[in-house]
């Protein structure tokens, strides 16, 4: 099963870092949708550093999981920290954390009456108040580090969608957060464009950024994770290396979903 | 028509050559649209023939056969006579020539016309000023300060050697520019207000808006400037009175406000709910999201129904007849109530109805052009 499971490259080496605190702790977190129990007793540990890819079927709350990090969803039971600084219905506490999670969306959520440019220092300047001359600055310097400094004045709508993503990772860095979330970012991308942001975000590990990455791309997860964590119907099922979780899956619903993704490889 | 390239590569692809004079231009369209069927083609002859023949028929009445001025009386009445012989066959534009300045200031000293002239003329160049967006930062509140303040002065009087003249003898084009301009000017904030309002998760303002709009929304506007007229004497202390005008002005504002509040809660309706996402994931805040992502966006894709509202509400303004105002329409009725001039209604009309149209139709141009440049990052 392993020779299916192609890496795109090399393997990032750990930069885990065991002697800070955890990035994020999930501590029993438990979610509804009205009736609907989305999450189960979710347990997690991030440590700063750490690369985490979620994996698992459509409905396994695994973008709900990430999106109640950053309060996008708002979780009924179990804690929540991020940073130490608990995810509570305090708004100074939550723009604290907003402020140093950076969040990339399946589809991209650029803002698309503002130039490449201003989405970029849009952030910096309004909520860090940088001065608007070192934000443009910081700004084409992301934009260079993920490969399009030529588009900055142009608008989201003239990029294709591989640039658009790029440019929605870029933007996310230009806060300079500590934790960076994908929510499957290539699921929404055409294959050609699929290589280019993945690239982005190994190279974005490779400088030692704790990351969360819901995705279903599992040759990044091979490259980059420091671990997989495999959900299903709201709880965590499976956890480990990405040897462990794809050469030795232990539960069946862990075999089932990877013969699912080898089938469609 | 042109020839076929000669050199066409052998291995089978063509170069490309002019389209047939059949398929384009103006014989093409005229086949294609109108000429493309029996039924197509007698359709176009019998409504064309029909046009033809209306289009004689307004040249011949509105100018051909109008009579444009009547000679005056030793005591100044006009003799109409010679317009009512000609039975409606031709307009009797005379009425506007002589009643346009009655009709324009209403019973505005006529000495002084020249104040109210100035002030329709400042108030136009208002609107250009305000349309332009370079314009469109903080300098805008002092032009409209300043402005505003000018029309004010040369209304009233009183100061500048200028002589008084009391509400009670303005009107036409004046009355209609103040209140369509002042009710639009902060019915429109107001709308955004209450827009966001009744978004908001804080249960009293929600509760609130929805109230106010529910309630505006409910009753007609002559109803409301009823209300307005003979209702807030009653609630205000003995000795406070507000006059008219304002009265009028505040119900415009209150009934602009509900309808566009609406049309605004529209556009942040059909903004992407991962727009507002991106937003609050960055860390903005509320207000910070709100002007900066949300309300740029939100307020282009209601352009056109924004626009048709602003157009609505400034013909609106001619319902504060009932109140005993004398806007432009009103003072158009009351010009032909003389002996002399009645039965003249359709050339009055059409006269003040050319005045609206041009305002409208300019709003309706202006928010075309706007629509394109604020949209110009659609464009690929």
């Amino acid at each position: 099963m392993s020779a299916a499971i192609e890496t795109l490259g090399v393997h990032v080496a750990s930069s885990v870092r065991t002697d800070a605190p955890p990035a994020i702790v999930l501590d029993k977190v438990n979610k509804w949708f009205g009736a609907l129990h989305v999450l189960r007793d979710v347990d997690l540990q991030v440590a700063l550093g750490e690369r985490v890819v979620v994996c698992g079927p459509s409905g396994s709350g695994k973008s709900t999981m990430i999106r109640c990090i950053n309060r996008l969803e708002t979780h009924q039971e179990g804690r929540i920290l991020v940073d130490g600084i608990e995810l509570t219905d305090d708004v100074r506490a939550l723009d604290a954390i907003r402020r140093d999670v950076g969040m990339v969306f399946q589809s991209f959520n650029l803002f698309p009456h503002l130039t490449i440019l201003e989405n970029c220092t849009l952030a910096p300047i309004w909520v860090r108040k940088m001065p608007k001359k070192h934000a443009e600055e910081l700004a084409m310097e992301y934009l260079t580090r993920v490969r399009i400094p030529e588009q900055a004045k142009k608008y989201p709508g003239q990029l294709s969608g591989g640039q658009q993503q790029r440019v929605a990772i870029a933007r996310a860095l230009c806060m300079k957060p500590k934790i960076m979330l994908f929510d499957e970012p290539t699921s929404a991308l055409d294959p050609e464009m699929i290589k280019e942001v993945l690239d982005t975000m190994v190279m974005l590990a490779a400088e030692g950024m704790t990351m969360i990455c819901v995705t279903h791309e599992m040759g990044f997860a091979r490259q980059v994770a420091d671990r997989v964590v495999f959900m299903d119907r709201g709880e965590i099922v499976e956890s480990g290396t990405p040897d462990q979780v794809f050469n030795d899956p232990k539960t069946e619903r862990l075999k089932l979903f990877l013969s699912q993704i080898l089938r469609g490889h | 028509m042109s020839d076929i390239t000669a050199n066409t590569p052998i291995h089978g692809s063509s170069a490309p050559r002019d389209a047939p004079m059949a398929t384009t231009g103006l014989i093409a369209w005229l086949r294609a649209n109108l000429f493309s069927g029996w039924l197509s083609t007698a359709v176009t002859l019998l409504l064309g023939y029909l046009i033809v023949r209306a289009v004689i028929g307004i040249v011949d009445w509105a100018f051909i056969n109008a009579i444009w001025s009547v000679p005056l009386s030793p005591t100044g009445v006009a003799q109409t006579q010679v317009c009512r012989d000609l039975q409606g066959a031709g307009a009797c534009w005379a009425v506007v020539t002589e009643k346009h300045r009655f009709m324009l200031f209403g019973t505005y000293p006529y000495e002084q016309h020249w104040r109210p002239a100035i002030v329709c003329l400042l108030f136009i160049g208002l609107y250009i000023v305000s349309a332009m967006r370079r314009f469109w930062n903080w300098t805008l509140i002092p032009i409209w300060a300043v402005t505003l303040t000018a029309i004010g002065i040369l209304m009233w009087g009183g100061v500048l050697g200028l002589p008084y003249v009391p509400q009670e003898r303005w009107g036409g084009l004046p009355i209609t520019l103040i209140l369509a301009t002042f009710g639009l000017a902060f019915a429109f904030p107001l709308s955004i207000v209450v827009a966001l309002g009744r978004r908001s998760n804080l249960p009293a303002i929600k509760v609130l808006c929805v109230v106010y709009v529910e309630l505006i929304r409910g009753v007609p506007l002559i109803s409301l400037l009823f209300m307005a007229s003979v209702m807030f004497p009653l609630f205000l202390p003995e000795g406070m009175n507000i006059d008219k005008l304002l009265r009028a002005q505040i119900a415009i504002i209150l009934f602009a406000g509900a309808y566009l509040a609406e049309v605004v809660r529209g556009g942040l309706q059909a903004l992407p709910k991962g727009q507002y996402e991106a937003a609050d994931a960055m860390g903005l805040s509320y207000w910070q999201k709100t002007g900066l992502i949300i309300l740029p966006q939100a307020l282009r894709l209601v352009i056109p129904p924004l626009v048709n509202t602003f157009i609505g509400f400034f013909k609106d303004t001619s319902l504060v007849l009932i109140i005993g105002i004398f806007d432009l329409l009103t003072a158009g009725k009351t010009a032909i109530v003389e002996p002399a001039w009645q039965g003249f209604g359709v050339e009055v009309y059409v006269f003040v109805g050319l005045i609206y149209l041009c305002f409208c139709f300019a709003m309706s141009k202006y928010s075309q052009g706007l629509e394109a440049e604020l949209n110009r990052h659609r464009r690929r």
